[in-house]
């Protein structure tokens, strides 16, 4: 039996988390079809049929699933399940929030945020914010899964010759409707996808001085993330935090500024490739997993990093 | 209106948690256990909705092992009304807890469910979202405001994108987010009041649940550590460093 998988996208563009969740998909070499719910996503479904992998697309278009809501997507997935082995989606809030009505109803244990896939029903999941990695093996009939999508490359857009097959599902739940959503504009690479990120905490002390942070980040085209205190105390949005709770980035350049890196911050940027860590105190538990790091004054290392930046981007023009 | 408020009793947020040698499980004994963060805000807004005079009566749920009173007792302290405990091994799945939230909710008839958006040890992000499947009410996950109306509520949604708003009708299912409120401490005067309150225990078998996990743990091991860093005198040298040594830059 094939897999299926749950596409993450907003309609008018597939989010990155779907390429890495078949990338994970793809290590079990089984056929994978994908299934796209929502409004106007000819567009879309095409794409993704193309991408590598992908032996099928089924797309349920229809205004009903203009904006993700969980009760809805679950029994349209409920109405195919039957024909696959496997139900993937992306472990981020758009997949959490449907998978386990998916699971439930088929009365199987969802294996959430796998990071690794050992064989067809044994995969690798991190517990306790990461401290620990949990070897688990399925013994439900159909694995239910959501990807932690940071874990698994992403696939080429190109290389598949899927099909695309409309499919048809009447929800009539309607207990739960869709009021509006508030989503952060910026110019810059989304954060958990970045290269570089560029994260500030508490020793910001306020939403002005994250500043300091953003012209940082703008010279290193970078993201920018935070910690949860730094998002507690309003210096930015939700949507920037890393974490245990929050997101988790896996960037070729993690600097973290005025970040103590309490364990639930490391969750969410200890697997990245360089970690820099700049604090006022020494003794902070940030400097344990970072390759340098700056025992200074952010408020002075700062505009100091900025203008060596310049600097450097200067001689290479 | 009847909350029902679910709590967990994990190993406190602040313990470096050891993955035991023979990669059976982590180490629990002698380990600080508290309850889940997020629980804590389920409680606290469950309180502020009572006080509100928008219910009259909060039911603290737990399921595990008989030490998860403790964490019932502090829910009560905090100002619940009263608590009931599923014995049930501490490793129980997901699956079968919300199963036994559901039977609860048929013999209670809360108006409305909250609970932690994740626990944070096995980090599963689960239960609520089973529950509202299961007994098909709607669903609030990773709520950081709630605003009860006349028969439906407003919460907003923390979503990778940003916020969301959604209404739902009530019954409804919350799961709560660190950000919804600030938990209160319990004073002295309610952890003496507590201890009166009434506990009601009752075994997953009695209600007639089957518990049985469905996931084998192979092993938990232990991640691979970073090898420790250095640290540079300042910052000409770091961006010295990140060019030529780590060429990130």
């Amino acid at each position: 039996m094939s897999i299926l998988i749950l596409a993450e996208h907003n309609n008018d563009e597939v989010k990155a988390s779907t390429l890495n969740t078949i990338s994970a998909a793809s290590k079990l070499g089984k056929q994978i079809e994908v299934l796209v719910i929502g409004n106007n996503i000819e567009k879309i479904s095409k794409e993704i049929a193309n991408y590598q992998y992908v032996t099928k697309v089924l797309s349920l278009d229809d205004q009903n699933y203009e904006n993700a809501i969980a009760e809805k997507i679950d029994p349209a997935i409920l109405s195919i399940a039957e024909n696959y082995s496997h139900i993937f989606a992306p472990a981020t809030t758009f997949g959490k929030n449907v998978m386990p009505r998916v699971a439930v109803k088929l009365d199987v244990a969802q294996i959430s945020d796998v990071i690794n896939i050992e064989s067809e029903d044994t995969f690798i999941r991190p517990i306790y914010a990461g401290n620990a990695l949990a070897t688990v093996k399925s013994n439900d009939t159909k694995k239910v899964i959501t990807i932690r999508p940071t874990s698994f490359d992403v696939i080429p857009k190109e290389g598949g010759s899927g099909v695309v097959e409309a499919i048809n599902f009447e929800s009539s739940e309607n207990h739960t409707e869709f009021v509006d959503r508030e989503e952060s504009n910026s110019d810059r690479p989304e954060l958990s996808t970045a290269r570089i990120v560029v994260s500030g905490g508490r020793g910001l002390q306020s939403a002005d001085n994250f500043k300091l942070i953003s012209d940082i980040a703008d010279k290193l085209n970078a993201a920018i993330g935070a910690s949860r205190a730094a998002v507690d105390a309003g210096y930015v949005s939700n949507d920037y935090q890393v974490g245990q709770t929050g997101k988790v980035v896996v960037p070729d350049l993690y600097i973290a500024v005025g970040i103590s890196g309490a364990i639930q911050h490391l969750a969410g940027m200890k697997e990245s490739k360089i970690i820099v860590a700049i604090n006022k105190d020494e003794e902070a538990p940030i400097f344990n997993v970072a390759d340098y790091g700056l025992s200074a004054d952010l408020f002075e290392a700062l505009p100091q990093l900025s203008s060596e930046l310049d600097k450097l981007n200067s001689i290479e023009k | 209106m009847k909350i029902l408020v679910t709590v967990k009793r994990v190993i406190d947020y602040n313990v470096q948690v050891r993955v035991k040698a023979d990669n059976s499980g982590v180490e629990k004994e002698n380990v600080k256990m508290s309850m889940n963060p997020p629980d804590e805000n389920a409680v606290e807004e469950a309180l502020r909705i009572k006080e509100a005079g928008k219910a009259d009566e909060i039911i603290i749920l737990s399921v595990g092992e008989d030490k998860c009173q403790e964490t019932i007792r502090t829910a009560l302290a905090m100002g619940a009304d009263r608590g009931i405990m599923i014995k049930a091994n501490d490793d129980i799945e997901p699956l079968s807890v919300s199963k036994i939230v559901a039977k609860i909710v048929e013999i209670e008839q809360p108006g409305l469910i909250l609970m932690g958006k994740q626990a944070i040890d096995d980090d599963s992000n689960q239960t609520a979202q089973m529950t509202s499947a299961l007994i098909n009410w709607p669903q609030a996950t990773f709520a950081s405001k709630i605003e009860i109306e006349e028969n439906a509520a407003i919460v907003t949604r923390e979503i990778d994108e940003g916020l969301e708003r959604i209404k739902v009708k009530i019954p409804f299912i919350a799961s709560c987010d660190l950000r919804l409120n600030e938990p209160r401490y319990a004073s002295l005067p309610n952890i003496m009041k507590a201890k009166k309150k009434p506990i009601d225990i009752k075994s997953a078998e009695e209600l007639g649940i089957d518990v049985k996990p469905r996931l084998e743990n192979i092993k938990i091991s232990e991640p691979p550590t970073r090898q420790k860093g250095v640290m540079v005198a300042d910052v000409a040298e770091l961006v010295q460093k990140l060019k030529y040594e780590a060429k990130v830059i």
